[in-house]
């Protein structure tokens, strides 16, 4: 540790340079920091995504309805805990741009499948009480500055009312919250029985169900189960574990994570040559302060520590400058304006980013560092 | 003048010259900047191919007619007879067959991606008769078109590519049905080559939508016909609709995906570029303090500081260009026609695409390079321009 | 002139030759050469440039390894130690003394001084009075915190001195101390080396050009292609 001031020392010689380079290992490293949160985005739903859970829809289409007469049958499946429908209302609020996902179900079915909403009793209660009510999480409440008791009016393009109009109104009676970082809180829940009730068309139909095995390890087979049990019917199923629903909808949008991986190669890549770069300079022009150092009696080894060391410095400065600032700007919060159900940075990811730290400075101080280790101090010396 | 420019003239000599002792660390500006080039004009050009395939779509006198209150197709619904009256208003172009105008029924439908094997919501169009004449650039380029009132599709070259089971002989399963794929069609890399189509009266009974449709795509005499169109449209007590320039409903669908990729990619693009601009400066710092005596004895020679300036930033400059040329040209070998899918988001359906590595984005990626080159090259300029000719001449 | 095997003697060098190849060239600098440094002796090495008299320097100091025969310092074959040992052994008997000084221009003088003792196992406090000792014995405790550029030759001459006897080494290597500097600066660095080698009784061997210098010495020996003799060859 004492040679620790003479590492720092070493940096300070060209402080133009050393902060240049700093400043550019840092800028690699906040687009790691970002671009991983927006990776991380993608990936979300699909990591929180319910090990027990399975989605079962249309086997032909998204778009096409299942009757709600398929719930007592997929319960009565072997392995299936329990059931439960939803549908996609697609209404718009306001204008398009907008956009949020709105979708009918019942409610008390609601908190047994999905136990990561956590809402306070009163509320639950609220919401059994009232038929129009709607169950909002907290992001989209905080996105539209919404509160308890707000009416919301919802223009519904495809379910038309019994009365003809298309503008549905809601009431804000309860709020949910993620039981964990990764839980979508943007969703925005309408009672099945009141949308049954007031819909024009499609009486008895229902979007998709979500099912709960009771032994996980089994779902690949209770899925299966599910589609031989209507294989055959006017609306055949598809059931898949909700994780790779999520994952296939990920995928249509485009292949993010490769892109992202060949982005962060690139700068990676940059800044690898850059750092590297710098130290190959710095031994070069230290060719001397080196051989005096070896003269005194330092090792050929602790000379290439050195330069290892100051390697270290250069890129442990820089890349927790990065990473925090690539913390600061994701706690900003997303990018998009509500396209993204969430948007952090992962501690597990924050992690790899000092993993790669170590990784970099070890790539980019090595070649100077062996070339220091070799220096012959006679012919150092001389020059 | 002509002693300015000589001088310009001799200090660049002895950069270029001095460019080998230097070599490491300009290739590492060079190929920095030629990253940040290729990442930039990569990303953006997904966006700029989403684009052309959305304006591809639309010719000048072509507009498509939407339920009141609907963004997208899929979310509009007209009855059988609202398209009838749709298609006798004013201003349609006729052919020998009757007005250009086509009802179309608009959904999805299952199928695995090729890439990763996971469904995709893939577009399949139930269309009429008019629907081939009113695309611009439709043509059958393998196969043949489907039979009339038979259970067959005709797929576009952009689903086939990037779907799977669309080849002409293999069919698409809707509920207990097979329908088989008799023939591929182009159009001149519009959005329909993402789709798949069938006749309107064999979808209606399969996805149990009675006698209704979605939309009227409508072929207009000219692209001054079109006031008169949407007057008589809207001002028909029968009818509730929306209509629109074709070229204006592409806009309005492509809006989201266009701006979340050009957003993302021109923040990547900058703080790549911030990145790119600390590089070039360390190099160009390093160029210019390892010539400090160089410069400043020219300067005690009688050399002005002007053209030290300029011969520093010059090399930056042209560090930077080759670099941009590198970036922009490996962005061009690699990703120029790359085919890929994304969503739309407006009708959550896919559409295939092609990256477009075009000229006006080359040139952004270029001239970007060269803003990064100038900043790099202007500081270390500038300081070399000012340092003391004697404690130049000291230092070691 | 030379003295066989005598106890006294801290530094013994036999039959050493030195040979460097220049790209295909091939240069004998030493060859043959025998030499016996008794402990206490201040030795002035002259010689004209090229003549080897920096590379036995070298070969003394542990260095450099000579082509042929040996190097004995207080009785051990130093050209017989690995390289790591080498350099455990310069750190603890072996003091530099540059014509440029060597400094290291991102210290102050006194953490210049100090690096040397960063190879010890002694204590941050224990470093720092050690190098205040040296530091005082040069005459430069009021500069210690300066910076090498804030020095003046003579100053940065004398800060290298005391870096060179802050582990209070067995030997003082000296390669044109005065040679930068002027006539005065000069004189009160060999003053210095005198000091040390009289009042402490320190082994200094110094290659110098300057016949005032050399005078300083106890002894003065010359070297002319690769061969020592006790009188200059015109």
């Amino acid at each position: 540790m004492k040679y620790l001031y003479l590492i720092f020392s070493s940096l300070k010689r060209k402080k133009l340079r050393t902060g240049l380079t700093i400043l550019s290992i840092m800028v690699a490293f906040i687009l790691f920091g970002y671009l991983t949160a927006i990776r991380q985005a993608f990936d979300a739903g699909v990591e929180v995504a319910g090990a027990d859970r399975l989605i079962v829809r249309h086997k032909v289409s998204i778009i096409q309805l299942l009757p709600q007469s398929y719930e007592a049958k997929i319960e009565s499946i072997d392995g299936v805990d329990n059931a439960t429908h939803s549908t996609w209302f697609g209404g718009i609020y306001q204008q398009p741009t907008n956009f949020f996902a709105q979708m009918p179900i019942v409610p008390e079915e609601l908190f047994d499948m999905f136990p990561e909403f956590i809402v306070s009793d009163e509320q639950k209660a609220a919401w059994l009480n009232t038929r129009s009510g709607v169950l909002v999480g907290r992001g989209l409440v905080d996105r539209f500055g919404w509160k308890l008791g707000d009416r919301i009016p919802i223009n519904a393009n495809i379910w038309r009312k019994k009365d003809g109009g298309r503008t549905w109104e809601f009431d804000l009676v309860a709020i949910y919250d993620g039981a964990e970082k990764g839980t979508d809180t943007s969703q925005f829940w309408i009672r099945y029985d009141f949308f049954d009730e007031t819909r024009a068309i499609g009486a008895g139909l229902v979007g998709w169900y979500t099912v709960r095995v009771s032994d996980p390890d089994k779902a690949a087979e209770v899925a299966a189960a599910i589609d031989a049990e209507f294989a055959n019917s006017a609306q055949e199923t598809k059931t898949e574990p909700e994780g790779a629903f999520i994952q296939g909808f990920a995928n249509q949008i485009g292949n993010i994570g490769f892109i992202i991986m060949s982005i962060m190669s690139a700068v990676f890549f940059t800044i690898l040559l850059v750092a590297g770069n710098t130290m190959a300079y710095t031994v070069r022009e230290r060719t001397n302060e080196l051989a005096v150092l070896k003269a005194i009696g330092f090792t050929d080894l602790g000379v290439l520590g050195l330069v290892l060391g100051e390697s270290f410095a250069l890129t442990f400065v820089g890349g927790v400058l990065g990473l925090g600032l690539a913390s600061m700007l994701v706690s900003l919060g997303d990018p998009t304006n509500g396209s993204f159900p969430v948007f952090y940075l992962p501690g597990s990811e924050l992690l790899l980013g000092f993993l790669l730290i170590v990784v970099m400075a070890f790539i980019a101080g090595i070649v100077p560092a062996l070339q220091a280790q070799k220096l012959q101090i006679a012919d150092a010396l001389r020059r | 003048m002509f002693n300015w420019i000589s001088q310009v003239f001799s200090v660049t000599q002895f950069s270029i010259r001095s460019l080998p002792q230097r070599k490491g660390s300009s290739a590492a500006a060079l190929l920095g900047i030629a990253g940040v080039v290729a990442v930039m004009v990569g990303v953006l050009s997904i966006a700029q191919g989403v684009l052309k395939t959305m304006q591809s779509s639309a010719g000048e006198s072509s507009a498509i007619v939407l339920r009141s209150g609907a963004d997208s197709e899929m979310m509009s619904g007209l009855g059988g007879e609202d398209t009838r009256i749709i298609s006798e208003a004013p201003g349609i172009a006729r052919n020998e067959s009757g007005p250009l105008a086509s009802p179309e029924l608009f959904v999805v439908i299952n199928l695995p991606m090729r890439s990763t094997g996971t469904d995709a919501n893939v577009p399949l169009r139930g269309v009429q008769a008019p629907a081939m004449a009113v695309r611009e650039g439709f043509r059958m380029v393998e196969g043949r078109m489907f039979e009339w009132g038979l259970n067959e599709v005709i797929v576009g070259t952009g689903a086939k590519q990037q779907f799977a089971g669309l080849e002409i002989g293999s069919s698409i399963e809707v509920g207990q049905e097979r329908w088989p794929v008799v023939g591929v069609f182009d159009a001149d890399g519009g959005l329909s080559e993402s789709e798949i189509w069938v006749d309107a009266a064999v979808l209606q009974p399969a996805y149990r939508r009675g006698n209704s449709y979605q939309a009227v795509y409508a072929e207009l005499n000219s692209r001054d016909a079109f006031d008169q169109f949407k007057d008589a449209l809207t001002s028909d007590p029968r009818l509730n609709v929306k209509v629109m320039r074709q070229s204006e409903y592409y806009d309005s669908q492509s809006t989201t995906v266009y701006n979340l990729i050009t957003g993302l990619g021109t923040i990547i693009a900058v703080i790549m570029g911030l990145g790119a601009v600390f590089g070039a400066l360390n190099t160009m710092y390093t160029a210019v303090s390892s010539r400090t005596r160089e410069i400043a004895t020219l300067r005690a020679l009688g050399f002005r500081s002007g053209p030290v300036v300029i011969s520093v930033v010059s090399e930056s400059l042209l560090l930077a260009f080759a670099g941009g040329l590198i970036g922009a040209g490996l962005a061009w070998l690699a990703f120029d026609g790359y085919r890929a899918a994304t969503l739309n988001w407006a009708s959550f359906s896919a559409i295939t695409f092609a990256f477009d590595v075009n000229i006006a984005l080359l040139a952004k990626g270029i001239i970007f390079a060269m803003i990064i080159g100038l900043i790099g090259g202007l500081f270390p300029a500038i300081r070399a321009a000012r340092q003391p000719v004697a404690q130049a001449l000291r230092e070691l | 002139m030379t003295d066989n095997g005598s106890p006294s003697c801290l530094v013994n060098v036999s039959g050493v030759d030195k040979v460097f190849k220049r790209g295909s060239e091939v240069i004998h600098v030493l060859g043959g050469l025998d030499l016996e440094i008794p402990d206490g002796e201040f030795l002035a090495l002259m010689g004209p440039s090229g003549s080897g008299k920096s590379t036995l320097l070298n070969l003394i100091g542990g260095l450099d390894r000579p082509s042929e025969g040996k190097v004995e310092v207080g009785g051990l074959r130093i050209d017989k130690l690995s390289d790591r040992k080498l350099a455990g052994w310069r750190a603890r008997h072996v003091g530099l003394v540059f014509q440029f000084y060597n400094l290291m221009p991102v210290l102050s003088a006194q953490r210049n001084v100090e690096l040397p003792l960063l190879l010890t196992k002694l204590s941050k406090s224990e470093r720092k009075k050690r190098a205040a000792i040296a530091l005082d014995i040069v005459g430069l405790s009021h500069r210690a915190g300066h910076f090498p550029r804030q020095l003046s030759g003579g100053e940065q001459q004398r800060t290298g001195i005391a870096r060179a006897i802050v582990t209070d080494p067995t030997l003082l290597l000296c390669d044109e101390p005065t040679g930068d500097l002027d006539r005065k600066s000069g004189d009160e660095i060999l003053d210095l080396l005198q000091a040390l080698n009289k009042e402490q009784g320190k082994t200094i061997i110094m290659v110098t050009h300057d016949v005032h210098a050399a005078d300083r010495a106890t002894r003065t020996l010359h070297l002319n292609k690769g061969q020592l003799s006790t009188e200059a060859v015109d």
